[in-house]
């Protein structure tokens, strides 16, 4: 069995990621699942979260939204619709985009339309705080 | 000498012309260079998300997707069309509006109507008067992003669910090279199943689904429609410069031709002019001494 698979990293605008990683961690839309070298065939829908890898021993963090991922023969690849790297985010933004959805959501009854818009944009804002967070940590 | 002036003129009109058009072709070259890397940068995503389709279409499911379901009576269609909101890029979006027109003349018949929706002002603006428009979409065209696509795809989605027309054609240039491009014409709606692959069903290993097949497959197929119209957007810029680059490289070589031209009939008059002044002055001289 290697001990390490290929990780391809794919969103509709560049390929983002193409590396050797020893440990992948991401959230699938049943949960948060890890994969490692040897893994069976599979194939998920993953949701808005937090998608962490190892390479030699250093873990690194992205923050995903909605996407695929499939894992065969020690290969995966991921697509998604945006990725973005720890130190790429602006975490005030992030931050200021929390509070705003926070807000708009106070106002809107979960049965309007809105509602669900601003619920996703909280979800996202709050994975971009959590996975900056890792980055000024490490 | 009022000819003499006009002529110069309309050398000068020619000349800052010639700048113009020179320009725009070097803009239109940087332009087209980033949309080529946007196009090939947008590959990858197109052709995993098809393998992954491909997997999970393999086998069929007793009950299919409605965006899979073909419906036979009184078939309404739409027709998507990608044009530029801007012009001067030669045939560009005449050929691909008169292409629609033809495809409108000839299946037409077929179905009980065709209503055409646009992407870029040009498409529209030839087609208003002519076809049944549903919607057109303006200024999405000029900065192509996959939120823009996702949008159109998800209101083409609705409608189709909603029964509003049942067959949804995409028109496109594609982008071949610099000096052509190919008028596409792909089916967007229903989406028919993909053909599996010899190569995929010998590798039969059995996947692990989570969630289940039929659900994936159902996040899947909306996708697929995004990404169909995004990728037609980037082509349909990249082709869009090419056609400008070379609609203006032919501009600057005609001014370059009609200066040439102009410059001549202009050498040619002032030696007139000069001759005819000389003989004056000659004759003059002639006569003082006789």
């Amino acid at each position: 069995m290697a001990d390490k698979m290929t990780m391809d990293l794919v969103t509709p605008y560049r390929k983002v990621l193409s590396i050797e990683v020893e440990e992948i961690t991401a959230t699938g839309s049943l949960g948060e699942f890890g994969v490692l070298p040897g893994h069976a065939p599979f194939l998920t829908s993953l949701k808005i979260g937090e998608l962490s890898y190892k390479v030699a021993g250093k873990l690194d963090h992205l923050a995903l939204n909605w996407g695929y991922f499939e894992v065969e023969d020690d290969k995966v690849t991921i697509l998604v619709e945006t990725a973005e790297p720890a130190d790429e985010i602006d975490l005030d933004r992030a931050r200021s985009a929390v509070l705003r959805a926070e807000e708009a959501m106070k106002k809107l009854s979960p049965e309007d339309k809105e509602f669900r818009k601003y619920e996703l944009a909280l979800e996202r804002a709050l994975i971009r705080v959590q996975v900056a967070g890792k980055a000024v940590r490490r | 000498m009022a000819n003499l002036k006009s002529i110069k003129k309309r050398i000068v009109s020619v000349k800052s012309t010639r700048q113009i058009t020179k320009a725009m072709k070097m803009v239109s070259a940087a332009k087209l260079r980033r949309a080529q890397d946007n196009v090939v940068a947008a590959r990858p995503y197109a052709s995993k998300l098809h393998e992954v389709m491909e997997r999970l279409a393999q086998s069929q499911e007793s009950d299919p997707h409605p965006l899979m379901v073909r419906r036979e009576t009184s078939p309404r269609a739409l027709v998507l069309l990608v044009t530029s909101d801007r012009g001067l890029c030669g045939g560009f979006n005449a050929n691909i509006s008169k292409a629609v027109e033809r495809f409108i003349r000839e299946r037409g018949e077929a179905y009980s109507e065709v209503t055409v929706a646009t992407i870029g002002r040009k498409g529209y603006d030839f087609l208003k008067n002519r076809q049944k428009m549903a919607k057109n979409y303006v200024g999405i065209i000029s900065k192509p992003t996959y939120q823009a696509a996702a949008l159109v795809a998800g209101e083409i989605i609705d409608g189709f669910l909603a029964e509003e027309y049942d067959d949804v054609f995409l028109f496109y240039n594609a982008f071949r090279s610099v000096m052509s491009q190919d008028i596409t014409c792909e089916q967007l709606l229903p989406i028919s199943p993909p053909a599996a692959s010899e190569e995929a069903s010998e590798s039969s290993i059995e996947y692990i689904y989570e969630p289940t097949k039929s659900d994936l497959l159902g996040e899947l197929l909306p996708k697929s429609i995004e990404v169909a119209v995004f990728k037609a957007m980037l082509e349909s810029v990249a082709s869009e410069h090419g056609a400008r680059m070379t609609a203006m490289d032919s501009a600057s070589n005609n001014a370059t031709e009609m200066i040439g031209k102009l410059t001549l009939i202009y050498n040619r008059a002032r030696q007139a002019a000069i001759t005819t002044e000389l003989t004056e002055i000659i004759s003059g001289a002639e006569s003082i001494k006789g």
